[in-house]
């Protein structure tokens, strides 16, 4: 292994499944049905099927502590050989880019010759958690032997005890939702509803665009009835997203601005990335997409309020392009994850300030201006949704497509995640 | 969807029951299994052919037990009628006798199997006569079969002989149980293109077959078809059918390519994905077809167009697109039916789709045999599918049991049979051809 030299990791395609919005089209479906669904269809889509494939890794953000081993039993709920090697990775809505990035490391150390990351989340079948006291009744139970302890435990219980705790996204150490995090920042950055809205319409036009001209035929596959994102108004309008009361922020009263359309919805969903070395491609015929050239991971103190909760990217993106000595220039798509609008816009004026670049990210000068142009480009999580650990394999996916077709360039993906992380990564088309 | 009258009068208590009752009792087909002999016991061969011995030992070859006369009372799985070399109707009289004599001692499953020649209009008026005279025959004979029996036909065109490799293609075929369904029926062997595989189990090994409308009902019993008998599958349907696709495709080892036929560039991307992912393109089914039944009077366009741009207009410039890039060999089966041939009530838009794919498939066989290949169709009558399923259930059991001769509906896997030989080297020589897979439906008769 040593003095090896560090090969290609190649995106050789993906596949997902139609993002649903929660509680609708995957009301019955468990994560390991999703991801199981996704790791079919891209079985199926380049015959994968009895290969054993180096590693599986993803993960999912809402689990069941009995989904311990969740992608290991999607792999032996799949065609892939049972001798396939899976196991699960966790980093908020990052999950799926940190999974697939680690894949494409050890692709590039040799270790692997293939791999699948991924993700999925559900909200519909989201694990819910007991009370805290009758979490502890009820273990106090199984540790009773005799019948009268048994008995002396469960007459603990107190009907306050039995209501659940539903899932949520907020955070633990503030207690505040991410969209109440995120209404801090947009309105510390001074977006406004109208650029957030824009954002929004531009994301449902250019998805609805890019499923009329067929770029999704090789990147989704149909589950469960639904064989595009629910979320799509491809018909949305100023005038009807100006109609939307704000959703978060309320306490800033007229100044609240982010609203139901330009906040991505608690979204259902999975999604799947191959990726392998050149020789692994070549020798089973295999598309060889873009190469996936380096990821970066960033974390802010979010907490005693020096940065907001969804800005890390803009951090670990100036670390990425110093180390692989790039600037915006270099790269013809920006794909950064709509978390909320708030949070690109917000994203893109601080790498436009050159007091933020030079106070928190320690550059000379700005990182820069993105061009529209190149953002977003086939639609983002605004429209499509945002089934947490599911984004990243979306993102790559499709944008490993893209430069395939564009045939040159480079693109940068930004995640945000709760905990005041993100991940960003280039990929690099194929020469 | 399965046809519970047939199991009801094939087993047990009610078997009895519907014997005192005199009720029709649908046979149970003999079908085919890669390990199931070719026929179900000694074929006699009648008549007399310029090349009888060498068919004979071909047959013998193949592990059958050949019989040149009618030795006593031994039971036989087939007959095969030499009639090719008769010139006046008059001859007729001692081979069909013979053949009445010998149809008592036919096992269920068994295949009757005439070799004749085509009646063309520069013929002798007496020669042409008692050809055209066999096809009435043979046709009349298939429908006095029992127990799952079938006859079927070959025609030896031009310069072909019954050993000329799509002849024996045919043969093997009727024989076995891949012709289930087919009854009634006449291939005509028009070329000596072709070859018989090196390995009767596996025809199409090597190759690399495309299927589209493959995510269910018979697209799918191909693409499984087609995958046993050796070839790599690509599985093409609409987006919208990922998932059953998907499913299909990776119980076949196959992968999955999601178009719309009628997309401009679907035969390109076809074209693309065959070669780039599995290095050839050696067979293409044209199987994706939509139905939007109206009787004429309530036609829209949106179901007339509709129709005839999924089911032909598709595979006509899909065809272009293969053409075009001559690809060694290319065999071409498409989908036909028997609605496009007899007419069906409310179909006149699907009608004129399958008709127009029949047309289509003649039209076009000297342009793929310029590269080698060749271009045939299937029609199939009534299929037992999820279509046919929604059919009410009167008019379904008519379908079932009064038209056709063999009493039943055909399953998706009988119309699969018939494509994959079609698809294969072995039919070279029969370009250019429709052949029903309708177990001889009165309907288009």
């Amino acid at each position: 292994m040593a003095d090896q030299p560090v090969r290609h990791a190649v995106i050789i395609g993906g596949n997902r499944i139609p993002f649903a919005r929660s509680n609708t089209a995957y009301v019955n479906v468990s994560n390991q049905d999703m991801f199981t669904a996704a790791l079919e269809g891209l079985v199926a889509r380049f015959g994968l099927q009895g290969q054993r494939i180096g590693a599986v890794s993803g993960g999912a953000v809402l689990k069941h502590s009995k989904d311990f081993n969740l992608m290991r039993e999607c792999v032996l709920g799949s065609s892939l050989d049972a001798a396939t090697p899976a196991y699960d990775v966790q980093m908020a809505c990052a999950t799926g880019m940190e999974a697939i990035g680690s894949l494409a490391n050890k692709i590039k150390l040799g270790q692997l010759d293939s791999a699948i990351g991924g993700g999925v989340d559900t909200t519909s079948d989201a694990p819910i958690v007991v009370s805290e006291p009758l979490r502890a009744i009820l273990l106090e139970l199984s540790r009773a032997r005799s019948t009268k302890a048994k008995l002396s435990a469960l007459a603990k219980i107190r009907p306050a005890h039995l209501a659940p705790s539903a899932p949520g996204t907020g955070e633990p150490r503030t207690g505040m939702s991410m969209g109440e995090h995120q209404a801090i920042t947009t309105h510390a950055w001074g977006i406004t509803r109208e650029a957030q809205d824009e954002l929004a319409l531009a994301s449902h036009k250019n998805l609805a665009a890019a499923y009329d001209r067929g770029f999704f035929d090789d990147l989704i596959t149909a589950f469960n009835g639904l064989a595009k994102d629910n979320n799509l108004r491809a018909d949305s309008s100023m005038d009807k997203l100006a109609k939307l009361k704000p959703a978060f922020g309320k306490s800033l009263g007229e100044q609240a601005t982010m609203t139901a359309a330009n906040s991505t919805p608690l979204t259902d969903g999975a999604s799947a990335v191959l990726l392998g070395s050149e020789a692994y491609a070549q020798e089973n015929d295999l598309p060889m997409l873009a190469n996936f050239v380096d990821f970066e991971a960033a974390a802010v103190d979010f907490v005693h309020g020096s940065e907001g909760l969804l800005m890390a990217p803009a951090y670990a993106t100036a670390r990425l392009l110093k180390r692989n000595n790039l600037s915006f220039e270099d790269f013809d798509f920006f794909e950064i994850h709509e978390a909320f609008a708030g949070t690109v816009l917000a994203t893109l004026k601080a790498w436009e300030s050159e007091e933020f670049c030079r106070e928190k990210l320690g550059l000379d000068e700005p990182l820069g201006t993105v061009d529209r142009a190149k953002l977003n480009v086939n639609g983002s999580s605004l429209a499509a949704g945002h089934p947490f650990a599911a984004t990243g394999g979306r993102l790559i996916a499709s944008t490993a497509k893209m430069l395939h077709e564009k045939g040159s360039g480079r693109a940068l993906i930004s995640v945000c995640a709760a905990g005041g992380q993100g991940v960003v990564a280039i990929l690099e088309a194929r020469k | 969807m399965a046809d519970k009258y047939l199991e009801l009068v094939n087993s047990g208590m009610t078997k009895k029951l519907a014997k005192l009752l005199g009720l029709p009792r649908p046979p149970r087909l003999r079908r085919y299994g890669v390990d199931t002999p070719l026929l179900p016991g000694p074929v006699l061969v009648l008549g007399t052919s310029a090349r009888a011995q060498e068919l004979s030992d071909v047959m013998v070859s193949w592990g059958l037990d050949v019989r040149r006369h009618d030795a006593g009372q031994s039971k036989l799985g087939g007959l095969v009628l030499l009639l090719d070399e008769l010139s006046h109707p008059e001859q007729l009289s001692a081979l069909m006798l013979a053949t009445g004599a010998a149809l008592r001692k036919l096992v269920p499953g068994a295949r009757v199997v005439s070799v004749s020649k085509p009646a063309l209009a520069n013929d002798e008026p007496a020669v042409a006569a008692v050809r055209q005279g066999i096809d009435g025959a043979m046709r009349s004979l298939g429908r006095e079969m029992r127990g799952g029996a079938t006859a079927n036909g070959i025609v030896l065109a031009g310069d072909t002989s019954i050993v000329s490799p799509s002849a024996l293609g045919a043969l093997r075929f009727f024989f076995s149980g891949r012709s289930a369904y087919v009854d009634g029926q006449f291939l005509t062997v028009r070329t000596e293109a072709g070859e018989l595989p090196d390995d009767f189990r596996a025809p199409l090994a090597g190759k690399v077959a495309v299927v589209t409308g493959a995510a269910r009902g018979i697209g799918a019993e191909i693409a499984r078809t087609l995958a046993r008998d050796g070839a790599k599958v690509v599985l093409v349907d609409m987006p919208q059918a990922g998932d059953a696709l998907a499913k299909v495709a990776n119980q076949v080892g196959g992968t999955t390519l999601q178009l719309d036929v009628t997309a401009k560039d679907a035969g390109a991307r076809i074209m693309d994905h065959a070669l780039t992912r599995h290095g050839s393109l050696d067979l293409v089914v044209h199987n994706a077809g939509i139905t939007r039944d109206k009787l004429l009077a309530n036609m829209d366009a949106a179901r007339w167009d509709s129709v005839i741009a999924v089911n032909i207009a598709s595979q006509l410039r899909m065809n272009e697109v293969f053409l075009a890039a001559k690809l060694p060999g290319l065999r071409v089966v498409s989908l036909a039916s028997t609605s496009g041939i007899a007419g069906n009530r409310g179909q006149t838009n699907y009608a004129a789709s399958k008709g127009g794919v029949i047309g289509m498939v003649r039209a076009s066989a000297a342009l793929f045999a310029e590269s080698g290949g060749s271009i045939t169709a299937v029609a199939p009558g009534f299929i037992e599918t999820e279509m046919t399923a929604k059919i009410p259930l009167g008019t379904r059991t008519v379908a079932r049991l009064v038209l056709p001769s063999l009493m039943q509906g055909g399953l998706p896997v009988d119309v699969a049979e018939a494509i994959g030989f079609l698809g294969s080297d072995a039919a070279a020589g029969l370009n250019g051809q429709t052949l029903r897979v309708c177990g001889q439906s009165l309907v288009g008769a």
